[in-house]
């Protein structure tokens, strides 16, 4: 078997980050942001540790990679402290889902991944395109909404949800797991000998390819805040329609 | 990192039970091997005997975070790193060092640490647990008191006294297996607070100890416990730290919610100004742990600063909790809030591993001899 994984992880805020922007809502303000691995991400790490350890000899590699600049290295090792063998990290500032999963395709051409995942979408910009992209710029096999991932009889067997069921799907490898939550219980705590391993692990950095982003972030908007709820008495109904009627203009 | 590996920790499985823990008096096995599988237990071994080979500032800031949700744990893991792993590696023969560590730091084996008697507190010097020199081994007969982990744990480290004419300087300190015959434990005490982790008296009726498992010179014991606790108040600063700070972050998130008077009692001035106070002490406290455990990781003298993040941290941690139980008002009175067990788990970080009272005595000391 000797499989390799290859997972990619996105740098993203940690998700009880207050969003702000400025440059007249055209950037994001990073400022005193807190910076997590992309929760879908590190549930694929999670996952794909599970298959190294309980199945003898079926993995023998676990690979990360990033497109990000030096910034996204604490959220790397952090991959690396959870267990993962080694890393890339694509020196690039992540321009859109094209560009990244173009970074991803060229970086990973020579590396020979069997399975390689990706999260459903990632937590900050929601796009759900790159694992996708990078099976297409690759021209391989795609799974997505993946809720399992095993290995049975040295081959790769995924489960998907779809409406009203599952369907179980045994696949060739190489491919690319589009994976959402369900693919293990939560994520691993890096152990205290795994974060003192990852300052030595290996990171290689790789100069990007020469791609263009296909989109532009022209502007941002928060939701509308959340106007105060007004409490009525459970009796007065008929406030609580006029209210419904004219305020509210629901009915 | 550690610290996020730390609070992940926390705030997801310890805070689960607790409450019902503390309450019942329960021992938190499964969460203690979790922390094993983690390697929370000798986090600053060298890794030659399976240790995380950390510094002293990733280990406070993780016992921080495990004491913001629950100090019982956090005293069975100070007591272990600070004090056991430490004697046994710093002062241990390289046969104790082979024998014992690799449990230790795997956690597969709690250490224990000795040193308190019924009528020996603060004034250590008064040992009455003696150990007889019969020539290859001791003969311990006395009673501990007071003793952390006392069932629950394994590798014990005994103080008692060999020559007592000499007094303290007679003093040794032995590794002693727990269920080595002659062993027997009191009953489980009845504690204010730290109500997860087992404390007992150790009785020691005719014990024998091989002389190889003396920790250094004949009567090195006595200073041997002075080196230890040096290092051990950091460990109790950090968690006095942590629980205030867990107090404290509860009690600014209550008070952001809960409303009195039309508006959020975080807008009453009386309210947010103790909050004001409670978030300087607990980075005063922090400074000084975090200064103890960096002067201690540059292999400098740490004794005045750890006994004064210590006896600050201590004294701080009682006024906090305090503080946020009042905040919490009727509902800080209840076990559901976490905050009025804070405040019983802050009272003996004032108490062990030398009172605040010692503190300044050790203190004034220092200052008196101008270090």
């Amino acid at each position: 078997m000797n499989m390799k994984i290859l997972i990619c992880i996105s740098n993203v805020p940690d998700t009880t980050t207050k969003i702000k922007f400025v440059n007249n809502n055209t950037t994001f303000d990073t400022n005193g942001v807190q910076w997590i691995i992309n929760p879908w991400d590190e549930l694929a790490l999670t996952r794909a540790l599970e298959l190294k350890e309980t199945i003898a000899g079926a993995i023998e590699k676990i690979t990360v990679i990033n497109v990000g600049t030096t910034a996204a290295e604490p959220t790397i090792r952090k991959a690396l402290a959870i267990g993962a063998d080694d890393a890339i990290r694509v020196n690039a500032e992540p321009k859109d889902a094209f560009f990244v999963a173009y970074q991803i395709a060229e970086a990973i051409k020579n590396e020979g991944s069997d399975i390689i995942i990706a999260g459903i979408e990632s937590s900050d910009y929601n796009g759900s395109t790159v694992g996708g992209m990078v099976a297409e710029l690759l021209g391989i096999t795609s799974v997505s909404s993946v809720s399992k991932i095993d290995i049975e009889g040295g081959n790769v067997v995924v489960k998907r949800d779809i409406d009203g069921g599952s369907e179980i799907i045994g696949v060739q490898l190489p491919f690319v797991a589009i994976i959402q939550k369900g693919i293990t219980k939560e994520p691993r705590i890096p152990s205290m000998r795994g974060i003192m391993m990852a300052r030595s692990k290996p990171l290689k950095v790789l100069e990007p390819a020469t791609a263009k982003a296909l989109t532009e972030f022209v502007n941002y908007e928060l939701p509308a805040a959340k106007s105060a709820c007004k409490m009525i008495d459970a009796e007065n109904m008929k406030e609580l329609v006029h209210l419904l009627h004219t305020e509210a203009k629901v009915i | 990192m550690i610290r996020q590996a730390a609070r992940d920790f926390a705030q997801r499985e310890l805070i689960q039970d607790v409450i019902e823990r503390d309450y019942k008096g329960i021992y938190p096995a499964k969460h203690i091997e979790t922390m094993r599988q983690l390697g929370f237990f000798g986090m600053m071994v060298s890794p030659e005997y399976g240790g995380g080979g950390m510094d002293a500032i990733s280990y406070v800031m993780a016992l921080e975070e495990i004491s913001k949700i629950d100090s019982s744990v956090a005293v069975i893991m100070s007591v272990h790193n600070s004090l056991v792993c430490l004697g046994i590696e710093k002062y241990g023969s390289k046969l104790q060092k082979d024998k014992y560590l690799h449990d230790l730091t795997s956690g597969k084996k709690i250490g224990v640490f000795l040193l308190s008697e019924p009528e020996a507190g603060s004034d250590a010097t008064r040992q009455k647990t003696l150990a007889e020199d019969k020539g290859d081994h001791y003969l311990i007969n006395g009673t501990k008191n007071w003793i952390t982990s006392a069932n629950s744990g394994s590798v014990y480290m005994l103080f008692a006294q060999t020559y007592p004419e000499k007094r303290h300087k007679g003093i040794n300190a032995l590794i002693v297996d727990k269920d080595s015959p002659g062993i027997s434990l009191g009953p489980k005490e009845d504690k204010m607070g730290l109500r997860s982790s087992d404390t007992h008296s150790v009785m020691f009726t005719d014990v024998k100890v091989p002389k190889e498992n003396r920790i250094g010179e004949d009567g090195f014991g006595f200073k041997l416990a002075m080196a230890l606790l040096e290092s051990g108040r950091i460990g109790i600063a950090a968690q006095a730290t942590g629980l205030a700070a867990g107090a404290y972050e509860r009690s600014l998130q209550y008070a952001k919610e809960r409303k009195a008077f039309g508006t959020e009692i975080i807008n009453h001035q009386a309210i947010a100004f103790k909050l004001a106070e409670m978030a300087v002490k607990i980075e005063n406290a922090r400074n000084l742990v975090h200064k103890a455990a960096w002067l201690k990781d540059q292999g400098k003298d740490y004794l005045l600063a750890g006994s004064m993040a210590k006896l600050y941290a201590a004294d701080m941690a009682m006024e906090v909790t305090t503080d946020a139980v009042q905040i919490h008002g009727g509902y800080g009175y209840v076990r559901e809030y976490h905050v009025e067990r804070l405040m019983r788990e802050a009272k003996v970080t004032q108490i062990y591993e030398g009172t605040s009272e010692i503190q300044k005595i050790v203190i004034s000391r220092a200052l008196s001899k101008g270090l």
